[in-house]
């Protein structure tokens, strides 16, 4: 019998610990099913942050290592200059990238650094349990935020991809969500471009990956991913931030 | 002579720091031991400069800062007022006296007033005046051998800035001719 | 055999990495090591090396993590504060167990301090400013030939141990001009040859076993197993890197007890105070971790009094009290903020301490 289904082999056979509905298991697999289908994954190295994906080493099968809170980028600059022939990326949450990690990610960002940076934004800090991110939109509850967040009080949520697409730096910058099969393909299209980019010999590519956590956000898997579809794309459009190869076209 | 111990001191841009270390060059060639020491401070133009050389003859030098000096060197008239007591009794002091035009206080030194600038122009070059000063120092203070001065100038004055060699070596026994 | 050369410190240390196999320089501006970056920059691409002007402090000891942890030799240089900002850094090497050398060019503080020499990061580098049980070699020469010879062998010892190395220079060792003897270049691994020199290393090759670098381990018993594993490799350090200089002290009255910069002064005091007719001696710590106690049991009977002579206010006496055990009394004699005390000022409080433990 001929299989038509194969797990990848970029993912461990093991079960993931994050919690159910959670789409950090999407996001990994969609990037190392990439790697696998692009023959990447003997080539590949990964940086896991701090935050619930601290442990993503234990699932994506290439060699990994962790790095201090928000210093992925940096970690990985370093990496770079040693292996200049491999394909190197960096996995990190929005409290880890956008909070603490700003000064790492707007200057790798900038040096046009050749790695990926795939930017997992749900909104929170889930690790911790639920505290207010900068990327937690106005309005939305969390627990140093009880009546939701206050323009006065936090100021505004960050827009990313907004942000790095002002630099000069970058190749490549796209926002997709995995809130359904359809943008969940699409964001599959998203990581193979930016690997396809780094493979190319391009500079810094980041796709930022809109997620759910309903542990935090206090729904069910089903209801975060309709608030993820109406809620947080409208403050966070999909779409191409950046696209050196197009332009080019 | 074990150790002797040097300063000089002038204004930025005398080749003040310069003399220290064609004298601390010429101490390695000769097979001594030497320590070379600049100030430093924040400001990188201007503002006052000095160093402090130490040479030992025979074991390592153990300290390269100094409470006294052997022989100093004021290239400017700031420098003869805050440095004309590190020499030690008995040492020597040289005034740049195309610079300073006050006399040192002192009767428990020797004070050696030498018109540095002065002498420069009169070679056509302005810029050896720390050269000048140099070769008074070493010819009242031996310190170091003479070759050893040449070799140092050797190798700097070599390349696009060859035909500066003539000039350093005439520069550097101007003094003394004069003495 | 390499030819005598004069160099200042700061570039003979930048040289001396190189030598000894560093090809990865990461670090960020601060007074006064910038010849360092700058020496990098012109040299590390000539020698088939790379140097990155970090955004930050936090950012250059993440990028060195990033580069041992892929199993490059990488370098560091900072001053005090800056190494106080790379702590965290430390902490996290040490516990995913990446080697890089590490370069303190102190100068005083608390806070920004002053760029002038200071020795008060004494307990930041011996005891660490990192959360967690960790420890790193620290080591201070006392001239440039030693800096040289210590930071040749810095990344042979971090590759060894799989461990930070520290050398502790201060501000004026680093403007300062010596005759050194430079050592021949050791081989520096290429990235080729990481996967079978490094196997644990994260190199990206298909070698077998995956490579996880790593300092989480959220289960007690792993991460007991682990700090424990850590602390075997400290006590084979403890064996294996201490350093220490002594001299005459058979028959001192008095022992100093000083290193770098200031075991110069003291070597000067000592002579001056034989002039006097009083015998000194001296103890100099040359790794300052792990610290060389038992150079202490060496002490006569003679021995009047023990004195520290620091740029700080005091952080060595803990460590000398620990070696001295109450046989002797200790004191200080010190200056801060960048001040420096002379062989002469050593002397006169010498005498005086010498007067009072009579």
């Amino acid at each position: 019998m001929k299989p038509v289904f194969t797990v990848t082999k970029g993912m461990l056979p093991v079960s993931t610990s994050y919690c159910p509905g959670c789409t950090h298991g999407v996001a990994h697999r969609i990037i190392m099913e990439t790697l696998d289908e692009m023959g990447l994954l003997g080539k590949t190295i990964g940086v896991a942050p701090i935050g619930c994906s601290v442990v993503a080493h234990q699932f994506m099968n290439v060699d990994m290592c962790e790095a201090a809170h928000g210093r992925a980028p940096a970690v990985a600059s370093g990496i770079r200059r040693v292996h200049p022939d491999k394909v190197v990326f960096t996995y990190q949450g929005d409290g880890d990238l956008a909070s603490i990690g700003m000064g790492e990610i707007v200057h790798a960002a900038a040096r046009g650094e050749k790695f990926t940076t795939f930017f997992i934004n749900n909104g929170i800090y889930g690790m911790t349990g639920g505290q207010m991110a900068p990327t937690t939109l106005i309005g939305q509850r969390s627990t140093t935020s009880v009546d939701g967040r206050s323009r006065e009080q936090a100021g505004m949520p960050l827009k990313i991809c907004e942000l790095l697409a002002t630099l000069d730096g970058p190749d490549y910058i796209e926002r997709v969500s995995l809130d359904s099969p359809a943008h969940i393909r699409a964001a599959k299209k998203a990581v193979r471009k930016a690997f396809e980019y780094q493979v190319a010999g391009k500079g810094f590519t980041f796709v930022e990956l809109l997620s759910t956590c309903p542990t935090n956000w206090g729904l069910t898997p089903t209801e975060a991913m309709k608030r993820m579809r109406e809620e947080v794309t409208a403050y966070y459009p999909l779409g191409v931030y950046k696209d050196t190869g197009k332009e080019a076209e | 002579m074990a150790v002797n111990k040097l300063f000089f001191a002038g204004s930025g841009g005398q080749g003040v720091l310069t003399m220290g270390q064609m004298l601390t060059y010429a101490a390695m060639y000769a097979d001594m031991n030497a320590t070379w020491l600049p100030s430093y401070g924040p400001e990188m133009r201007g503002g006052t400069a000095n160093c402090t050389v130490v040479i030992s003859t025979d074991k390592p030098v153990s300290c390269p800062l100094i409470y006294e000096a052997d022989n100093v060197v004021v290239m400017n008239l700031p420098s003869l007022i805050k440095f004309e007591s590190l020499v030690k009794p008995g040492g020597n002091l040289f005034v740049n006296s195309s610079m300073i035009d006050q006399k040192a206080t002192r009767d428990d030194i020797h004070v050696y007033y030498v018109p540095a600038n002065d002498i420069a122009m009169k070679l056509g070059n302005a810029r050896t005046a720390n050269t000048v000063m140099l070769g008074a120092l070493v010819s009242v203070a031996p310190v170091v051998p003479v070759e050893m001065i040449y070799k140092i100038m050797e190798k700097t004055f070599s390349g696009r800035k060859a035909h500066l060699l003539d000039i350093n070596k005439t520069a550097f026994h101007a003094w003394g001719k004069e003495q | 055999m390499s030819e005598k050369v004069l160099m200042k410190g700061n570039e003979a240390f930048a040289e001396a990495v190189i030598r000894g196999g560093v090809r990865f320089y990461f670090g960020y501006p601060i007074t006064p090591q910038s010849e360092i970056p700058e020496f990098m920059s012109r040299e590390l691409p000539k020698r088939g090396g790379k140097f990155l002007q970090a955004e930050s402090e936090l950012g250059a000891i993440n990028m060195a993590y990033g580069c041992g942890a892929a199993g490059g030799n990488g370098f560091i240089s900072s001053s005090s504060p800056g190494i106080a900002l790379m702590q965290e850094g430390m902490s996290f090497l040490c516990g995913a167990e990446v080697p890089v050398t590490l370069l303190n060019v102190s100068r005083g503080g608390p806070g920004i301090g002053s760029i002038q020499p200071g020795q008060a990061d004494y307990n930041q580098v011996t005891r660490g400013g990192g959360n967690g049980d960790y420890r790193i070699p620290v080591f201070a020469p006392a001239s440039i030939q030693e800096a040289v010879d210590i930071l040749y062998e810095a990344p042979s010892i971090a590759d060894k141990y799989r461990n930070p190395v520290m050398v502790l220079a201060d501000g004026l060792m680093g403007q300062m001009m010596e005759p050194v003897m430079l050592p021949e270049p050791k081989h520096a691994f290429t990235s080729e040859e990481i996967p079978a020199a490094k196997p644990w290393a994260i190199s990206g090759s298909e070698k077998g076993e995956r490579s996880v670098v790593k300092s989480l381990r959220l289960q007690p018993e792993v991460l007991e197993a682990h700090v424990e594993h850590l602390y075997e490799k400290y006590a084979e350090m403890e064996k294996e890197l201490e350093k220490v200089e002594c001299e005459g002290l058979e028959d001192a009255e008095v022992v100093f007890v000083a290193f770098g910069t200031m075991a110069r002064l003291a070597r000067e005091a000592m002579e001056l105070l034989e002039a006097q007719g009083i015998k000194a001696g001296m103890i100099r710590p040359i790794s300052l971790w792990p610290y060389p106690y038992r150079a202490f049991d060496g002490i006569s009977q003679k021995t009047k009094a023990v004195i520290s002579v620091e740029l700080s206010m005091g952080q060595m006496l803990q460590d000398i009290n620990l070696g001295v055990k109450g046989r002797v009394p200790v004191r200080l004699i010190h200056r801060v903020g960048g001040m420096l005390p002379t062989s002469l000022e050593v002397v006169e409080k010498t005498k005086k301490i010498l007067e009072e433990v009579r």
